[in-house]
């Protein structure tokens, strides 16, 4: 484990506690499928990305790179930056308020550290990561780009041109990650438009799948994610299908679509803070 | 008035590819991408030169603009080449977000610009692109107007940190513009000096704007001619000390009448110094088929059509 002072099985608690009282102090932000990729996120930045937050630069020669593709979790995005050292956590208050660096959606001319792309138009991510991982290879560097996107994004167009692209010529040192929850703005991605046997689909693409069928499991995560990684220089890229449930880890919120984009109320916080030890402090 | 001559005509993205050529043997963190139109935006020797950094993505404009912003943050310059209507309003939320916005050293690289690029007709006929990508903040957007002067260009843009739209194009024209001369971003060139009318010119319309002034200065109207090469900054000192000059303005542009040049003009103009301005443009309209020669003039956007624009503002002093 990387942060040896703490362990990594505190985390996911406390960032769920930064994702509901961020998202209701300013009454507005996207607390679902950050509180769904809270397990995928601590295993990233705390288990799996070969990073130096405290010499952040925004160029990202010589580590592993994170691309976030579906924009709007920035509250999960926001709290493990800070946790994992790339700023202050009490920046967090600012948390799209007037003036912050956290703008609503990752911004680069804000200057937070541990952004490198502007992200919340959706689609583009992938994209971005090609671009990286092919000047990885340019530069003989041996990292991985990693990337996530929301199951509802893979519906933009720009993503099967990224996928036909990286499958087509062989981008190997990538891990696409789709946060695979059957849930976007309007409903279920079943309901609004499906996307049909999606394993099939990447394998057609000539990607590698894994899938990590209990995405809210931090060990299962971990695992699947390093199994992923192990799958990578071998000419194809990887996609991981990471099963999470929106919402997860509060009762009246798992499961429910409509958490996608709405703030908790004060009543509603406070039965879920009631829900979430504080393992590691709040901000 | 200054008399200028030209041994050939070449076209502008030739001046592009030859520049994109040489640049690939002297930065190595130059990387070349295009999307199915190697040879039309003459990248083919850079490719031949290059291979490893020569990146065609097959017919993926958005996926080529995202893949350009990721490879600067690998420490690469970007030079991302198409048809300019493929690589302005068809990508333009990419271009927004994940290079201006982003603030990525993307060199936007857009070929086949305006009604020159002809017998396609409007569906390749970008007439849009300056307007769309100068409203972006942080946005370079050049405009030459010859051979020599996108080459010359194009190696000025690989040595300017933060994102460029370059526009040039498919026909010959005339070169004229001097060889290896200094290209600076965002200052005019002032072609001719005079008092009675400003004549500013962009990209392919410079030439047929001297052709104007000649006839000008031959009925005895002293021409100040002025080549902005440069949309966006625009060098608003040069229009201004132009205009207080002269009292009368022509801006000339192979681009739609709103959003382009003359736009930026008459918006300078109109907070600091109101001068009665006429418009070579495209009108508000598409295009359509024909050769380029036939095109421009009949969308006035020839000698005549400056000529007869000159005449018109000289009326309103």
């Amino acid at each position: 484990m990387i942060m040896s002072d703490k362990n990594i099985e505190e985390y996911p608690s406390q960032i769920r506690r930064d994702i509901v009282r961020m998202v209701h102090d300013v009454q507005s932000g996207h607390p679902g499928g950050s509180l769904g990729t809270v397990e995928f996120f601590t295993a990233l930045f705390f288990e799996l990305l070969d990073i130096n937050p405290e010499k952040f630069t925004v160029n990202s020669t010589g580590e592993d790179t994170f691309i976030l593709s579906n924009g709007h979790i920035t509250p999960v995005y926001y709290s493990t930056l800070a946790r994992r050292g790339y700023f202050d956590i009490k920046e967090l208050a600012t948390f799209r308020r007037l003036g912050t660096r956290l703008q609503g959606h990752p911004s680069v001319h804000d200057g937070l550290p541990g952004i490198r792309i502007a992200s919340g138009s959706l689609g583009q991510g992938l994209s971005v990561a090609l671009g990286v991982a092919q000047g990885k290879k340019l530069n003989n560097d041996p990292h991985l780009v990693y990337t996530l996107h929301g199951d509802g994004e893979l519906q933009e167009g720009q993503i099967w041109e990224a996928v036909l692209y990286a499958g087509a010529k062989g981008v190997d040192n990538l891990i696409a990650t789709v946060d695979y929850n059957n849930a976007q703005i309007d409903g279920t991605v079943d309901d609004v438009l499906s996307l049909g046997n999606l394993q099939a689909k990447f394998e057609a693409f000539n990607w590698q799948v894994v899938n990590i069928n209990n995405g809210n499991n931090l060990q299962e995560v971990i695992d699947g994610l390093k199994h992923a990684k192990s799958l990578t220089g071998k000419g194809r890229p990887v996609a991981v299908l990471l099963h999470t449930k929106m919402g997860y880890g509060i009762d009246f919120m798992q499961g429910d679509y409509r958490w996608h984009g709405k703030p908790l109320n004060d009543e509603q916080l406070a039965k879920a803070l009631a829900q979430l030890p504080k393992t590691l402090g709040d901000y | 008035m200054k008399k200028y001559t030209y041994t050939d005509k070449k076209d502008t993205r030739s001046g592009f590819g030859d520049a994109i050529t040489q640049l690939g043997n002297t930065k190595e963190n130059v990387v070349a991408l295009t999307a199915d139109v190697t040879g039309s935006v003459k990248m083919g020797d850079f490719a031949k030169q290059h291979p490893d950094r020569f990146f065609n993505v097959g017919i993926q404009e958005a996926n080529m603009i995202g893949m350009a912003a990721g490879f600067t943050l690998e420490n690469k310059i970007p030079f991302a080449a198409t048809f300019a209507e493929f690589i302005s309003g068809r990508v333009y939320d990419q271009i927004r977000q994940v290079v201006a916005y982003s603030e990525k050293n993307v060199k936007i690289c857009a070929s086949h610009a305006g009604l020159t690029v002809g017998e396609d007709g409007a569906t390749h006929q970008a007439l849009e692109d300056l307007g769309m990508m100068k409203m972006l903040p942080g946005m370079v957007v050049i405009n030459p107007c010859d051979y020599n002067q996108t080459k010359a260009a194009t190696l000025a843009i690989a040595d300017y940190q933060g994102p460029v739209y370059l526009r040039f194009g498919r026909p010959k024209v005339p070169n004229f513009t001097p060889e290896n001369q200094k290209f600076e971003i965002g200052k005019a060139v002032v072609l001719n000096e005079g008092i009675d009318v400003s004549i500013f010119a962009t990209g392919h319309l410079v030439w047929p704007a001297i052709e104007a002034a000649e006839r000008l200065e031959a009925e005895g109207v002293s021409v100040d001619l002025i080549n902005i090469h440069t949309i966006k900054p625009l060098d608003k000192t040069a229009v201004l000390n132009s205009a207080k000059k002269t009292g009368a303005v022509v801006s000339c542009e192979e681009h739609n009448r709103l959003g382009g040049l003359g736009e930026s003009i008459a918006g300078l103009l109109a907070a600091e110094h109101p001068t009665p301005q006429a418009f070579v443009a495209v009108n508000d309209v598409f295009g359509e088929s024909g050769t380029g020669d036939e095109l421009m003039r009949k969308y006035g956007l020839d000698a005549d059509g400056i000529y007869k624009a000159a005449k018109k503002v000289l009326t309103q002093k």
